[in-house]
């Protein structure tokens, strides 16, 4: 299983911040977005939104990074501090 | 360089945490410290809680970087760096910089660095629970535009 983690307010519209999802086979970080944007139109929209960066196993990473079935892929809305 | 990054979901005393700073020195003839401090007006109205989240890991190493970037710019005998995280309340420390060096400039330098990636680049992410519910807060353009600050030179 792949596990995605949704940070900041992506964890609210994901309904969680972590959640498993099993990869018969690699997929890029965009197609795994929109698998997730059918069945939720709002998370979909937010996921894909330019200022929202990728990790895979904590590495930053473009959309077109694929995603195996036992990675770690994090969402990251933009960060506050201090 | 000695360096010590801690994140943790724990309440910190800054002036316990600086005591032991400043006694771990040996040759600095400067220390320069910031303490940000959880507000108790936000951006709608009261708080009543702050929470902070973070990357367990990648947040750690992204803010090792940041003080190697600053060893590397300044002439730094230490630096000391606590993040908190989880839930705060209004006055609560939520993070403690400090740095070391010969001379107070590079100390103050370095310590207005490093809090300038923590504001705005380091992997946090801060809501605000007040009487509206909860907002996700992100920085200011002041804050985007003092980390640019030290980009290019």
């Amino acid at each position: 299983m792949a596990q995605l983690l949704f940070f900041g307010r992506l964890g609210d519209l994901a309904g969680g911040t972590e959640r498993a999802l099993g990869l018969s086979e690699p997929h890029t970080i965009a197609d795994l977005i929109g698998i997730l944007g059918a069945c939720d139109d709002l998370l979909g929209s937010a996921l894909a939104e330019p200022r929202v960066r990728y990790a895979i196993n904590g590495a930053i990473v473009d959309a077109d990074a694929l995603v195996e079935d036992e990675d770690e892929l994090a969402f990251l809305p933009p960060v506050s501090g201090g | 360089m000695r360096q010590d990054i801690r994140i943790t979901d724990q309440a910190f005393d800054p002036e316990l945490e600086l005591a032991g700073f400043r006694a771990s020195l040996s040759e600095a003839g400067a220390l320069v410290s910031f303490t940000g401090l959880v507000r108790p007006a936000g951006k709608d109205g009261d708080v009543s809680i702050l929470s902070l989240q973070h990357y367990p890991g990648m947040t750690e190493r992204g803010i090792a970087d940041a003080v190697v970037k600053a060893a590397e710019r300044w002439p730094l005998e230490a630096a000391l760096v606590i993040h908190r995280v989880g839930d705060m309340t209004p006055h609560d420390p939520i993070v403690l910089v400090a740095t070391a060096s010969a001379h107070r400039r590079a100390a103050f330098e370095a310590a207005d660095f490093l809090m300038d990636f923590l504001k705005s680049r380091a992997l946090f992410w801060k809501s605000e629970t007040g009487a509206e519910g909860r907002q996700w807060i992100e920085p200011r353009d002041e804050d985007y535009a003092d980390a640019a600050r030290w980009d290019d030179s």
